[in-house]
């Protein structure tokens, strides 16, 4: 293993994020604290408890997902789009790295980055609401392994754009419409019986539940459900790099 | 001398099916400077590539140092700096970081006084903290130099270094590659530029359309390949070529007030002192005399007319 070079790829892109610093982590906090204000403070007082949890407790949960969700996928996709936009990659392939090597760096690093505005936003959740997580380990793995696993699809999405637009068409029409309609407002049983058969085949909808299931003990669908499913869109991601590395697909001529 | 790249029967198809590289052979000395000429579209950035790991290999295989650069891929890169024909640099970093990635990308410990020295060298020094996109192009061009260098390779590809690139530069250029070839460094560059072949490469290859058509010592190939002409300027007109002069390589130019003889200095004897004496022995006086040199690039242009 080259552990210097991977170090390299992942200190150089965390060093991108901090010149970037408002961009990177103050706004996706800042959005937050708008839906704190908005969803919970004005809306929130007027709406009854969900499983007898507040409802301005009960979105956090699903905010802190949709956060990362989508900024592990920006920033992995982007991560390693940028460098294949100003022909840098030239670097990473003729350095003695293999691509798991160059995929640990760039994943790492927005894995780091998500989960790190993850724990930002759930620590600034405490200045507006009353929040105690029943699953604290739980709760920590799950939030760590949705950040690496969005990171693993951001990245093949920045290996499979050939431009901006396609760089920014799976995150803008797929993954967010899922992310906001996965459940992060409302509990499934919210909908009405047509649209509750729909949500189920809304992949997020399980992530976001298992991950409400860590802090109230309570979830959409059992926790298992959840657990399997995360388990499985993991492999997917890993199996589509693995097949990306094993064809040089879109990295070599 | 050892070799140190050796690249056999390489075949290279792009995913377009378009073949690049046919069935090349090509072996490379430790310590030397080889010149890779040939037209736009010949297939040398596709050949360096491949060396370098930037493309895949169709067939064929590639030795670097003894090892496959594919299964041996580690070892092989290790030794290879690549300058690549574009500039490609992040714009918003700093010269000196973007130095010390390269150089960690290749798992190395950070070389300070190794970097420093490198710089001054490539007489970026004082630029070091600059941001790239504040550089001007031939700047630009010695960071990537400097980032291809910063792990101490053993060989080193550039691909036209000097494209775009004022005279003064260029020189510069040509001075750090002979320094470099005296450390040790083999190098191998490309270029359109034909003198520049001729001012430093030790041998040269010829590649058209994905084949190596030569591969020689460069003076052997200009003293091979090389015709002289030498002009005579006659006090009278010559309306045609007398008998006697028939069995010279002779032209009338110039309405006849001159005669051109070609003649190969690869040959024991030029027949320029035997023409002389014949043409005064018939009586034909001359004016003047002077003769002119065939270039790489008279020899380059016929090679790949051929
Ligand atoms: N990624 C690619 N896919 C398909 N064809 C390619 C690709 N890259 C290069 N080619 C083709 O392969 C041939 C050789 O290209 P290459 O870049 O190796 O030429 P070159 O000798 O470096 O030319 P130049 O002097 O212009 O740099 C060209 O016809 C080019 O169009
Ligand atoms: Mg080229």
């Amino acid at each position: 293993m080259n552990f210097r070079g991977i170090h390299a790829i992942y200190r150089y892109e965390m060093n991108r994020s901090f010149r970037t610093l408002i961009q990177s982590l103050v706004s996706p906090v800042l959005s937050t604290i708008l839906y704190f204000i908005v969803f919970g403070a004005a809306i929130g007082s007027r709406m009854d408890n969900i499983s007898e949890v507040s409802y301005g407790a009960f979105i956090v949960p699903g905010l802190i997902m949709l956060t990362v969700q989508m900024q592990s996928v920006n920033n992995a996709s982007f991560g390693i789009y940028f460098p294949k936009f100003i022909g840098t990659t030239y670097e990473l392939l003729s350095a003695p790295l293999s691509f798991v090597e160059i995929v640990i760096g760039y994943v790492g690093a927005a894995t780091t980055k998500a989960f790190s505005i993850g724990l930002i936003i759930l620590s600034t959740s405490y200045l507006f609401v009353d929040l105690e997580i029943k699953y604290p380990f739980f709760m920590i793995c799950f939030l760590f392994i949705t950040c690496m696993t969005f990171s693993l699809l951001g990245f093949i999405i920045g290996i499979v754009s050939d431009n901006f637009e396609q760089l920014n068409i799976v995150p803008m029409l797929i993954i967010t419409p899922l992310v906001f309609l996965g459940g992060s407002f409302y509990t499934i049983d919210m909908l009405p019986p047509f649209w509750q058969n729909f949500a189920l085949l809304n992949p997020i909808v399980y992530l976001i539940s298992g991950f409400r299931w860590s802090f109230f003990g309570v979830g959409d669908v059992p926790i298992l459900t959840s657990v399997i499913f995360m388990l499985m869109f993991t492999s997917i991601c890993i199996s589509i790099i693995w097949y990306i590395f094993k064809t040089g697909y879109k990295i070599k001529n | 001398m050892s070799e140190i790249i050796n690249v056999k029967n390489l075949v290279k198809k792009y995913d377009n099916n378009f073949t690049a590289v046919k069935n090349l052979s090509l072996k490379i000395n430790q310590g030397e400077i080889i010149a890779l000429l040939g037209p736009n579209g010949a297939g040398k950035t596709t050949l360096i590539s491949t060396i370098c790991g930037l493309s895949s290999i169709t067939s064929g295989s590639i030795k670097v140092n003894g090892l496959d650069v594919i299964h041996d891929y580690r070892k092989t890169r290790d030794l290879i700096g690549l300058v690549p024909q574009e500039l490609a640099l992040e714009p918003f970093e700093k010269v000196i970081n973007s130095i010390n990635f390269s150089r960690r990308l290749f798992g190395k410990k950070d070389d300070n006084e190794y970097i420093e020295k490198l710089l001054s060298k490539l007489q970026l020094f004082d630029k070091k903290n600059n941001i790239i996109k504040s550089l001007s192009g031939g700047m630009k061009r010695r960071v990537m130099i400097a980032k291809a260098l910063s792990h101490e390779p053993q060989i080193l590809f550039l691909d036209e270094p000097t494209a775009g690139v004022d005279v003064e530069l260029r020189k510069d250029m040509w001075n750090i590659i002979k320094e470099l070839k005296n450390e040790g460094v083999t190098i191998i560059l490309t270029t359109h530029y034909i003198e520049e072949a001729e001012m430093i490469a030790d041998r040269i290859g010829i590649i058209n359309h994905g084949e190596l058509l030569l591969v020689e010592e460069k003076n052997e190939l200009i003293r091979r390949m090389s015709v002289k002409i030498l002009n005579i300027k006659l006090k009278k007109t010559l309306k045609r070529i007398p008998q006697k002069l028939k069995k010279y390589n002779l032209k009338i130019i110039d309405n006849g007030h001159s005669l051109n003889y070609f003649y190969n200095i690869g040959n024991e004897k030029t027949g320029i002192t035997s023409l002389l004496s014949d043409m005064n022995e018939i009586g034909i006086n001359l004016f003047d005399i002077q003769t002119q040199e065939t270039s790489l690039e008279d020899i380059f242009v016929k090679i790949i007319k051929d």
